[in-house]
């Protein structure tokens, strides 16, 4: 019986460590998906003209997985003719303050790349920045491949409304084959945004 | 000096001892201890005189003097015992013996087979089929028994399916514990080294009453080898190595005991496997890095016992890179291609996505037996549990932080009096206190929490009984009753909480609106009282003919998964969405076994019936659209359904060398109204297994099995889903099961003595002889790659 007596203090002590660790009724810390973005803006600038300004306008305020479809818009106009310089801007509002994950991009700018794809109305695009622009090192070899949060949109002298598939790929392979060219088919990775902007008017 | 002191001694002894009055008499019985039956034929011993008892087991003993004897008391059927008394002060004395002793040793049982109930659907694996599978996993070497199937993450996550059925319907007993390891995900292998067991047994329904109520679907219970209650010392060292992986599993055990009924087991395993490898290709990233050990120690003595174990459990098992895909155009693309997207060179290294956990687990039981009533256990056991899931997300500095980090920690008691004195029935009766803590890490992997903190208590008392009508007629049945309590720390986005409805329901469980994101803290705390009965018929006839028919009703309440799931999993690429409305889950499930077994030949043919209401089933069914395209939604729902099936089974020994095993299995789950079929339900099987033995040549096997699996051609309709690349809406094959397949396996093993103690047991094992390419229905990543090619494992065990 000796054993038994044992085993019941060691009982004890495994009850009352369990009432001791079940009594924390501490709230716990919310958090938010620090991956989430719920603003996408595509901003389109005529050089020539500073009244003629496109915005892309992606909006999805609960994220990725909350239930609310996300909405986009298109405010303005292009021209036909017309080399437009174009920026992207991706927000967090979820977070307090807001987080500009383009900081983040910018910060691994060798494993993410963004492509503007389109087969509408003879509209092409190309990158106007490097990796170089986000880091310290010299503007060569790998250093000097596009990143694409700023870039050109050119039209030709088709009117109409075209789409603009937007795509953010990381682990790609910036080396392969017409990535560099803005070309997303040999680019392998995976997509953290893919979102096609509707009824864009040129006129 | 010190010899004549003795003799001093030794004189005045005598003079006492010649001055003594010899006329004293003892009398008594010798009884059983066990049940209290009297012991006939029992002898006593002392100083050269024996006396045996008679048919009531009396005993008398004349012409003793008053002095101290030691008698030694046996019986055929028990161990002898030295009994010391002095006669001065006795006169009538009752021997108790230890009649069953040879049940506790356990070392080899044999005649009637221990099961553990008397009318379920039951099989059991042995030593050697475990040692066979000594590099693999438990679910695995469970597929060895027709009726249990697999669900699968790549060929290293690995969970049990007993007839159809899977996660938390099916317990997992491991020496006596209930595994706590969140048995709820798909992808949440048992956290169990299958080393550490020396049998497994698996009881196809929830008819196991003393171990949980909730086993809709069977028990799996794993129990070491116990160690013999003499001066031993032995053990065991199993090394593989295979083909395919390119890597190594060992494991050794080392036990020790003693005649005074103490033991103590040490047990360890390492397995390091690289990239398998499917016929065609390299399956990126899908080794595992796996250690196990265990310790045991304790005392067993007739009337009483401890036993103190501790086990630990650390993997860390590679996710197949091809799985992870950013959006839904990423799972067409897979499903069309029909090749991974990334394939690269061989390499040991694990990388994301992956999975890293640990399990402890501590326990310490007592026993005692009390003379004609029976036996009282009482256990208490601690286990701990951590989880991390770590995934390829938008920048490195995020991937190298896990994406999941739960902590679950489980502290279970419970206690148990069976009666087992009377010939013709035994009881027991026991009751269960649970505590269980689930800590979610947010601060750690910077993201919502796919299952929330939460506290669990349960309390369960169960009541089962065995009754023997007549030598070839048993009774059993049951009942259970279990409460369970959960209170839980739940953040809601607002637009979830407002989609799924939950504002008109359950607006008093908030506790905050105002949190950061747009979301809301809830506190759920729901309870679930659920009762659970069997019975059940065990009827042997015709000397080699048993037939078992058992009912059995198990009430299981709903995992923190299934009401509380709620995010994106990217492995899988799909949202999954609980919900806190569900109800237990009820189920009737009606067995039949009958079978034959003789020398030459034998059968079992076991149909079921499960009728299950408030079923919980997780299926696609919509997508979400999100900045990354649109991900397919999965949903848990319940609706009522149904799951009929067969197991068969036979065997035949042809000749001294020759012999055949013939496997069956069939299950078919539908929804009772829409009759929809249930999702992830095993397709069909057959295996036919040929052997070769000769025991005369080194105890030579050879087996050659052939196992065909039919397409599941039953399956949930499939869901649509936008496509960027294709811009419309386009049909995912996601429910579309892939072609039957054909597997060969050849197996052959010798053993060789070494010498009187020692020997050595070496073993060829082929898996998928053919190197045929295939996938498997429940391979949760059947849509990007095919199965494991040829495998080559050699085995070499050696005992001493």
């Amino acid at each position: 019986m000796m054993n038994l007596s044992k085993f019941l203090t060691v009982f004890l002590i495994g009850a009352l460590f369990l009432t001791s660790c079940s009594d924390d009724d501490d709230d716990p810390n919310p958090a938010n998906d620090p991956e989430v973005i719920t603003t996408m803006t595509v901003t389109l600038i005529n050089p020539t003209d500073a009244n003629n300004v496109v915005t892309l306008n992606f909006l999805d305020p609960d994220g990725d997985i909350g239930s609310t479809s996300p909405t986009s818009n298109v405010e303005g106009e292009l021209r036909t003719n017309t080399t437009y310089n174009g920026s992207i801007v991706l927000l967090n509002t979820t977070e307090n303050p807001v987080e500009r994950v383009n900081e983040e991009i910018e910060g691994e700018a060798d494993e993410h790349q963004f492509f503007y794809l389109t087969s509408d109305l003879g509209i092409t695009t190309a990158y106007t920045d490097q990796e170089c622009d986000y880091n310290e090192e010299p503007c060569e070899g790998t250093n000097a491949r596009p990143v694409g949060i700023t870039f050109t949109l050119t039209t030709t002298d088709a009117t109409g409304t075209g789409d603009l598939r937007v795509l953010l790929l990381h682990e790609l392979d910036k080396d392969a084959e017409g990535v560099a060219g803005g070309n997303d088919t040999n680019a392998g990775g995976e997509a953290d945004i893919d979102w096609t902007f509707e009824n864009i008017v040129v006129q | 000096m010190k010899g004549l002191t003795l003799i001093l001694v030794f004189l005045i002894s005598v003079r006492i001892l010649s001055a003594q009055d010899c006329e004293q008499s003892l009398t008594g019985r010798v009884i059983d201890f066990h049940d209290g039956v009297p012991l006939e034929g029992a002898t006593i011993t002392f100083n050269n005189q024996m006396i045996v008892t008679d048919s009531n087991g009396n005993y008398t003993i004349d012409g003793l003097c008053a002095l101290s004897y030691a008698f030694t008391v046996s019986h055929e059927d028990c161990n002898s015992q030295v009994f010391t008394l002095d006669i001065a002060k006795v006169s009538t004395k009752n021997f108790y013996l230890e009649h069953h002793l040879n049940e506790l040793q356990e070392v080899k049982i044999t005649g009637k087979d221990r099961t553990e109930t008397s009318s379920a659907q039951e099989a059991t694996l042995d030593q050697n089929t475990i040692e066979k599978y000594s590099s693999a996993t438990l679910g695995d070497a469970l597929k060895e028994i027709p009726g249990v199937s697999s669900l699968n993450t790549g060929s290293t996550i690995v969970k049990p399916i007993i007839q159809g059925l899977s996660g938390s319907r099916v317990l997992i007993m491991n020496n006596n514990v209930r595994m706590q390891d969140m048995e709820w995900g798909d992808e949440h292998a048992p956290n169990i080294d299958i080393n550490t067991a020396g049998s497994i047994t698996v009881v196809k329904g929830a008819s196991a009453l003393q171990y949980g109520g909730d086993a809709i679907g069977g028990i799996i219970i794993m129990k070491p080898n116990r160690v013999p209650a003499k001066d031993t010392l032995f053990g065991k060292t199993t090394f593989s190595a295979m083909s395919n992986g390119r890597g190594t599993a060992t494991t050794t055990r080392i036990a020790k005991g003693y005649e005074n009924g103490w033991y103590l087991r040490g047990q360890g395993s390492l397995k390091l496997l690289g990239d398998f490898e499917a016929p065609d290709y390299v399956l990126s990233n899908t080794g595992v890095y796996e250690k196990g050990a265990s310790f045991a120690f304790g005392i067993h003595k007739f009337e009483y016992g401890l036993d103190a174990f501790y086990s630990f459990y650390d993997t860390e098992i590679a996710v197949l890179s091809a799985s992870h895909i950013g959006n839904p155009d990423g799972l067409i693309a897979a499903i069309n291609t029909g090749q991974p997207r990334i394939i690269r060179d061989f390499t040991y290294e694990i990388s994301n996505p992956k999975q890293e956990v640990t399990h402890h687990l501590g326990t310490i039981k007592y026993y005692k037996r009390f003379e004609e009533l029976g036996k009282w256990t009482t256990q208490y056991d601690f286990q701990h549990n951590q989880r991390f899931e770590f995934d390829i997300r938008r920048t490195e500095e995020r991937s190298r932080r896990p994406s999941i980090d739960l902590e679950l920690t489980t502290h279970t008691f419970t206690s148990e009096f069976e009666f087992d004195a009377k010939p013709n029935y035994s009881l027991k009766t026991g009751v269960l206190l649970r505590y269980q803590d689930n800590f979610a890490d947010a601060l750690e992997t910077g993201a919502r929490r796919l299952i929330p903190d939460y506290d669990r208590y349960e309390m369960g008392a169960f009541f089962t009984g065995e009754f023997t009508i007549n030598e070839s007629l048993l009774l059993d049945a049951g009942i259970r009753y279990d409460y369970t309590y959960i209170d839980a720390k739940k953040f809601y986005l607002q637009s979830r909480w407002d989609e799924r409805g939950y504002e008109n329901d359950f607006a008093d469980i908030v506790i905050d609106r105002e949190v950061t994101g747009s979301q809301l803290l809830t506190n759920p705390i729901f309870d679930y009282h659920n009762i659970s009965s069997t019975i059940g018929v065990q009827y042997s006839f015709k000397k080699h003919y048993q037939l078992r028919a058992n009912y059995a009703l198990a009430q299981r309440a709903p995992n923190p998964a299934e009401l509380f799931s709620d995010g994106l999993h990217h492995s899988a690429a799909r949202i999954e969405i609980g919900n806190i409305r569900f109800d237990s889950e009820v189920s009737h499930k009606l067995s039949i076994s009958l079978q034959k077994n003789n020398e030459q030949w034998g059968w079992e043919i076991s149909p079921y019936a499960n009728f299950i209401e408030d079923f919980i089933i997780l299926e696609p069914t919509g997508d979400l659209t999100t900045i990354r395209g649109s991900f397919p939604v999965w949903e848990y729902r319940q609706t009522d359904a149904y799951l009929l099936g067969i197991d068969a089974r036979m065997y035949a020994n042809w000749s001294k060398y020759w012999q055949t095993d013939h496997n069956f299995s069939l299950v078919k789950g539908k929804e009772n109204d829409s009759n929809v079929p249930l999702i992830n339900m095993p397709a069909p099987n057959v295996t036919n297994k040929l052997t070769f033995l000769c025991k005369d040549w080194f105890n030579f096997q050879a087996s050659l099995e052939s196992r065909y699996t039919f397409r599941q051609n039953e399956f949930p309709p499939n869901i649509f889903v936008f496509s960027q690349n294709a811009g419309e809406e386009v049909e995912l094959e996601i429910n579309t099961p892939p072609d039957a397949y054909h597997l060969l396996n050849f197996d052959t093993s010798m053993l060789f003595k070494v010498n009187k103690k020692n020997d050595l047991n070496i073993g060829l094992t082929i898996n998928n002889v053919l190197n045929t390419r295939y996938r498997n229905y429940l391979n949760r990543l059947r849509y990007f790659a095919d199965e494991l090619g040829r495998n080559i494992l050699l085995r070499i065990s050696i005992n001493y």
